[in-house]
């Protein structure tokens, strides 16, 4: 068991929680996630490291309530306690020699994107960091970006807040002006960042992006979490538990990706609504 | 006292449940012997003196020895001796390919049937689950500490042979539940999880400590074990990444690997109703490969309400590798055997007018070609070749890949000093599991690639065997 140590929303469904796991705060790297489950009888889910404190021995996760399991976990307090909790799996970001990094986060992807710019940050490296968001009640960690980026452009698509339009709007600026990066490193939702990596292909500037299929067991034995990269022409297949969650953009097939995503829409809608109801009947 | 053998050429048979019953449920398919049809099942035992029988056992069970204790009604008796030399009775009882080990070395087998040893032993397993009340004797303490990687049949063996021999044995499990293939692989219908459970527990009471969630590789490093006084490592981190075919449309919706399709339901109970992990239920199911696994999945369909379940194979039935029992009941249940038959394309639903249809992406059949047994190759297995111009489509919804894995690659890119051949397996001294690494040893999948589960405990109990010596020898 795992205890909750603290939990924090940072928006009306985007929740922030510490949780006590030694062993995996040991070893937590940027671009790395975990899986838990929250009772005995849950499902397991992958969620992205969002930080850790080797010293106090716990990993935050941040976590955008859309099933059932998240439904679920957003429901614990701190001081209770989730059923399993392991990692740190995936291979970490390669981080090394990066002086001049772009990090363009979406949503809840803008969670797992904040290690990666504090860590670039704190090498002294020069980020410039793009965070966006549908409106002004989903926002968040805009402060954390700002304390970490050299600059920070912040987007909503309805524009009620920061700028107007989605991440491409100050990239494609930036590409027009002639700024150039070691590398793009983009994580959110998988249409964001097809649409970052297209934005960026005409540039051949390196563009990494974070993959967050769905998965089982999370350490290389389903292959539930396989997806296809297009390297020279041939199509190569992959699994984002062992070989990533990190991959070259321009080689990963976003459309099979994403049609791979919705396999249990249905489902998981289901299924939430029946947690939702139960707890409705209890209250 | 002298008894009459039992001189029928046929064994007791085993009290099952009808195919057309199991075939939607999830309950165990054989039932298990009683007492009586046990002890009569015993009497056919002629104690051959050369005892062929346990030296076709990878774990070399006193066969004969516990036969003798059923015949005398002494059922706990008999449960000890297997337990001499077995940690898991109850689960090679049932899953442990007789037919091919002890039984084919059976001298009953020449003229008629061998003896069930396999029946008799999965009794005696059951029959002290159910009525024992010894507690477990803890050993003393030897002082030594031995980390074990993998709770599957090679790390369970090696861990419950070292527990007896005193060692303080720790157990790593990178899933949140102890037993590995035994739990996510096997199904309940061929293994009740329960009794994985009590075999867990069992090496528990007998000072065992199960770690669950540890990812050896990533959690934690060989070179931590040894840091955090571990003396010696034992490897069974089992079977890796599921094989796909590498042709067009794997990647659709619907299309599993065995692997992915057996641990949603099996691990996750995906099978119960309202499970919290999804799978496909129901509808037209092509499982594709020939093996335990392949029939694993097969019948794992049916009972999950499929209307129609094939198995696509691309040689013929003398080839395919699955045990015969596990064929036969596949058959009984209603599952459509597709022999020389080999898949080219898994086709998927395409509607260029609407983007947003859901059944986008779904699969829709499977494309295969006809295959016919050419010249035999280097294993002298006759060459299945195509016949040209012979494709057709099975009509399927879902199509489960059950063609193999491969070795899991986290310990390996993580640990220094370890060989591993070019398939991935860990390479071993076959007499010892000793790794290329001093102190490390491995068996089981991660060494063979997918094999047998008592072959994976016949190397647990090698690798028990050889790091009793090596740490005997240090002190």
């Amino acid at each position: 068991m795992y205890r909750i140590v603290s939990k924090t929303p940072l928006n009306p469904t985007v929740t922030r929680m510490e949780i006590e796991a030694p062993f995996v705060a040991r070893k937590a790297k940027p671009g790395q996630f975990i899986i838990l489950r929250v009772d005995e009888t849950g499902e397991r889910i992958p969620l992205t490291v969002a930080g850790y404190d080797r010293e106090a021995g716990t990993v935050e996760i941040i976590f955008q309530v859309v099933g059932a399991t998240t439904e679920l976990l957003n429901r614990k307090q701190a001081g209770e306690f989730i059923q399993d909790f392991v990692g740190p799996l995936g291979v970490p970001s390669k981080l090394d020699g990066l002086q001049n990094v772009c990090i363009v986060g979406g949503g809840v992807g803008c969670a797992i994107a904040l290690p990666i710019a504090r860590a670039l940050h704190e090498a002294g490296a020069k980020v410039t960091s793009v965070i966006g968001f549908r409106n002004k009640d989903l926002l968040i960690l805009e402060d954390d970006f700002r304390a970490v980026s050299d600059r920070l452009f912040v987007m909503t698509d309805d524009g009620s807040y920061g700028e107007k339009g989605n991440v491409c709007v100050p990239l494609n600026d930036l590409f027009a002006r002639g700024e150039t990066f070691d590398e793009i490193i983009t994580i959110g939702p998988l249409i964001m960042m097809k649409f970052v990596v297209e934005a960026a292909r005409p540039t051949g500037i390196p563009c990494t992006v974070s993959m967050n299929p769905i998965m089982i067991d999370g350490t290389g034995m389903c292959g539930g979490c396989r997806l296809t990269l297009h390297r020279d022409g041939k199509p190569v297949t992959k699994f984002a538990c062992v070989d990533g969650p990190d991959f070259n953009g321009y080689e990963v097939d976003f459309d099979e990706a994403m049609s791979r995503g919705t396999m249990y829409r249905d489902f998981e809608q289901a299924a939430r609504e029946r947690v939702c109801n139960l707890y409705r009947t209890q209250s | 006292m002298s008894v009459k053998p039992n001189l029928s050429p046929k064994k007791n048979p085993m009290p099952s449940q009808p195919p057309e019953v199991r075939a939607h449920n999830f309950l165990e398919v054989a039932t298990g012997y009683d007492e009586a049809t046990a002890v009569d099942e015993a009497l056919r035992c002629l104690h051959c003196k050369n005892m062929p029988c346990v030296s076709g056992c990878p774990v070399n069970v006193e066969i004969p020895a516990f036969i003798e204790k059923v015949k005398e009604g002494d059922f706990e008796g008999a449960y000890e001796v297997i337990s001499r030399t077995s940690s898991l009775p109850a689960v090679c009882g049932r899953v442990c390919p007789q037919e091919t080990q002890c039984e084919a070395k059976c001298v009953r087998g020449l003229k008629g049937e061998p003896v069930g040893i396999g029946r008799l032993e999965r009794f005696v397993a059951d029959w002290h689950n159910l009525h024992s009340v010894q507690p477990t004797e803890r050993p003393a303490p030897n002082g030594h500490k031995v980390a074990v990687v993998g709770s599957g049949p090679a790390g369970l063996t090696c861990a419950g042979d070292l527990a007896k021999k005193g060692y303080a044995v720790t157990v790593f499990e990178a899933l949140h539940t102890a037993g590995g293939v035994l739990v996510y692989g096997i199904p309940e219908f061929r293994l009740p999880k329960e009794i994985v459970r009590k075999e867990v527990e069992h090496l528990s009471e007998l000072g065992v400590d199960v770690q669950t969630n540890m990812v050896v590789g990533k959690t934690l490093t060989v070179d931590e074990l040894f840091e955090m006084g571990f003396e010696a490592v034992f490897i069974g981190s089992g079977a890796g990444l599921p094989n796909f075919m590498g042709i067009p449309g794997e990647s659709l919706k619907g299309v599993y690997s065995a692997n992915e399709f057996l641990t949603r339901s099996n691990l996750m109970k995906a099978y119960e109703e309202n499970p919290v992990t999804p799978i496909r239920k129901g509808g037209r199911v092509a499982v594709v490969g020939g093996g335990n696994v392949a029939m694993d999945a097969a019948r794992t369909a049916l009972r999950l309400g499929a209307e129609k379940v094939y198995i696509v194979y691309r040689r013929s039935m003398e080839e395919l590798p699955a045990r015969r029992e596990e064929v036969e009941h596949a058959q009984e249940e209603g599952i459509e055997f597709r022999l020389l038959n080999n898949p080219v394309e898994v086709l998927g639903h395409e509607n260029p007018s609407d983007r947003r249809d859901p059944k986008n992406g779904c699969v829709t059949g499977l494309k295969c070609i006809r295959m016919e047994l050419g010249e035999p190759d280097e294993r002298g297995r006759r060459r299945p070749v195509p016949v040209p111009g012979s494709e057709f489509v099975l009509d399927v919804d879902t199509v489960v890949i059950a063609i193999g894995t491969s070795p899991n690659p986290l310990i390996k890119t993580t640990t220094e000093g370890l060989s591993v051949n070019p398939r991935g397996g860990i390479i071993v001294e076959e007499a010892t599991g000793a790794t290329t690494r001093e102190g490390v040893f491995a068996g089981g999948d991660a060494v063979t690639g997918a094999a047998t589960v008592i072959s994976a405990m016949g190397a647990g109990k090698v690798a028990a065997k050889a790091i009793d010596e090596f740490l005997s020898k240090e002190s």
